[in-house]
């Protein structure tokens, strides 16, 4: 969505068509710009309340690497969201690859980078495992995506109870933990930021610039448009979460290493975290719209105010009121806006899509 | 010279229900028919079956002269034979670009295009071009089609489906939800279309539109073809007669 086109239009007549161009593409950039300006307010904040500790570049480091698992795990759910979908299981399909990864390296044995790879590999397939089977379950079955999730959130973290018997594991081979949990690039930029920042990018260049990446858009903007145009809308379902699957597969070996624990009880929450961070920064839970970028940004929020509130010596549990507060005033203005912007939309009576089965939703392209 | 399109003894039952019991239709090349029936006729699943989008329970659909089977909306468009639904089938939050060429983008050259990476400057000149061959007014060619107006997305559709129809178009109820300027825009879409050689399926309930835009007039009754006009040697009162039922025959 450029911009291109504003300069040329303005001495057309326009009898029956208001500003028709670019709403959404203009109130995408407003939503961005504007979670943007909320994140640079409430880190000026602060900087200005402690100017010696939080604008640190010691102190950012902290808040970044805290949100680089985060934030591969919100790439895949940026694209889910865009199907119109949503993924509970992130968190779950995490902590469940770190524990076959851990296993799987201890059975190995070893310290060096061979073991490494195969953990890498296996906490990998096992992510991707669990979005094939919630894209399967979702596309071939047409069980709505909340409670396929839901269900499968329940069948991980069983999983790896089961086979950990609830005892965190904490082994990992020495050169995931000593490079990639604590190493450096430069000295100062933390390996795990720096491998965070390259999925993004990737899955970033494939949503926004790729032939496969419009299809998502297009899914998640209607479903039945795609079918009737030849889009294989199942295929392209299961892909998506299947790479979110992959992607939490991939979160749960970083998250291994960087912990040095499976933590099997500290994951319950990780889900709505990514997705509230997701929602913040733009993209929309009706589907069609998303960014990358703004997901970053969203996901930015609520580790600059938990890192805030720990230095002003404010109870940490705030920053859960603030982050509720944030995220219940993004999908409204979000609702209202989008109501406004597409002719024939409503502002009540939405009816979220992953609630029902995909493609089931009234089209909002209905006059 | 053969129909482009013909279909005979179309049936179709669901369940008990007989939508179509052995409906004949055909359409020539660069002429625009117009079907027309009440509700409950068959023009719309007749339309289905032949755009591929449903199968009949019995019949033969002959394309050229030569019988075929439309499993899918695919398989017919790949004879060239496009549909403009009634809902349109756009995807609201995507460029009049993107819908355009929405399952048919144009790749980029060499390893990038294989990596998935498409050629934008390509797809957003093709849809210029198809948009100015048929007098669409689309001013904005990145904007989301949901914001514009109805004239302007029911143009976007009906460009789409000519510009990718080389042989047969269906339109259902194009006209529906239009003002008076938007509908004078799309029955002379219409009439280009046809003009450049690809048969016109018009379904309509108005019959004013149906006497100024088509050449020949089908009448669906009971699931049946139930007679054929030339529109020029026809009338208003002469085609509701035959839509009611009280009027049998045939002229051409």
């Amino acid at each position: 969505m450029s911009s291109v086109a504003t300069a040329t239009r303005t001495t057309e007549k326009r009898p029956e068509a208001p500003k028709g161009r670019s709403r959404i593409a203009k109130l995408l950039a407003t939503q961005q710009l504007q979670i943007v300006f909320v994140l640079l307010v409430i880190y000026a904040i602060f900087a200005i309340m402690r100017p010696e500790t939080f604008p640190t570049l010691y102190n950012l480091r902290g808040i970044v690497v805290n949100t680089s698992i985060l934030a591969v795990l919100g790439a895949g759910m940026t694209l889910v969201i865009i199907t119109g979908g949503i993924d509970l299981s992130v968190g779950s399909v995490l902590v469940f690859s770190g524990v076959i990864a851990s296993k799987t390296m201890v059975a190995a044995g070893g310290q060096g980078w061979g073991v490494a790879a195969l953990g890498v590999a296996v906490a990998g397939a096992c992510g991707l495992g669990w979005g094939l089977l919630n894209g399967v379950l979702i596309a071939k079955l047409n069980i709505p995506p909340l409670i396929v999730t839901l269900g499968t959130l329940g069948m991980a973290l069983g999983f790896s109870q089961i086979i950990t018997k609830g005892v965190d594991l904490r082994d990992a081979p020495d050169v995931l933990v000593n490079n990639i949990g604590f190493g450096n690039v430069f000295g100062q930029v933390p390996w795990i930021s720096v491998i965070a920042l390259v999925v993004v990018i990737v899955v970033g260049v494939l949503l926004h610039r790729s032939r496969w990446g419009l299809h998502v858009f297009a899914i998640g903007s209607n479903a039945e448009a795609g079918r009737r145009v030849g889009l294989k809308v199942d295929r392209q379902l299961i892909g998506v979460y299947a790479l979110a699957g992959l992607l939490a597969g991939f979160a749960g070996l970083l998250n291994l290493v960087f912990y040095q624990s499976t933590t099997i009880g500290g994951q319950t929450q990780t889900n709505l975290n990514v997705i509230a961070g997701v929602v913040i920064g733009g993209t929309s839970l009706f589907g069609g719209v998303g960014t990358i970028f703004g997901t970053i940004i969203g996901l930015f929020i609520p580790a600059v105010l938990q890192n805030g509130f720990v230095i002003l010596g404010v109870q940490p549990f705030w920053q859960q009121v603030v982050v509720g507060a944030v995220l219940v005033a993004a999908v409204y203005a979000d609702q209202t806006r989008r109501a406004r912007a597409l002719r024939g939309g409503r502002s009540t009576g939405f009816r979220f899509p992953f609630l029902n089965p995909h493609g089931t939703t009234p089209t909002k392209e209905q006059s | 010279m053969a129909p482009v399109l013909q279909a005979r003894g179309i049936t179709r039952e669901y369940g008990h229900v007989t939508a179509l019991a052995g409906a004949d239709f055909e359409v020539e090349a660069g002429e625009v028919v117009a079907l027309i029936g009440d509700n409950g006729a068959g023009k719309s699943t007749l339309t289905r079956i032949l755009s591929g989008t449903d199968l009949p329970t019995s019949g033969e659909i002959l394309f050229e002269g030569e019988p075929v089977t439309l499993g899918s909306p695919v398989a017919a468009r790949e004879l060239g034979i496009e549909t403009v639904y009634q809902d349109l089938a756009l995807a609201p939050h995507l460029s009049p670009v993107q819908n355009m060429y929405l399952g048919r983008e144009v790749m980029k050259h060499g390893l990038l295009g294989r990596l998935g990476f498409m050629d934008k400057a390509a797809m957003r000149a093709g849809s210029r071009k198809a948009f100015d061959d048929l007098g669409a007014t689309v001013r904005d060619l990145d904007g989301p089609v949901g914001g514009m107006s109805g004239g302007q997305r029911q143009g976007i559709a009906v460009a789409r489906a000519a510009a990718w129809a080389s042989k047969v178009i269906f339109l259902d109820e194009p006209t529906a939800a239009l003002g008076v300027v938007q509908t004078r825009n799309v029955l002379d879409l219409i009439r280009r279309t046809a003009a450049n050689g690809i048969a016109v399926v018009f379904i309509s309930h108005s019959m004013p539109h149906v006497i100024d835009v088509s050449d020949r007039v089908q009448v669906m009754r009971q699931g049946r073809r139930v007679a054929t006009f030339r529109t020029a040697d026809t009338s208003m009162e002469q085609l509701v007669g035959a839509m009611t039922g009280a009027l049998e025959g045939s002229t051409a």
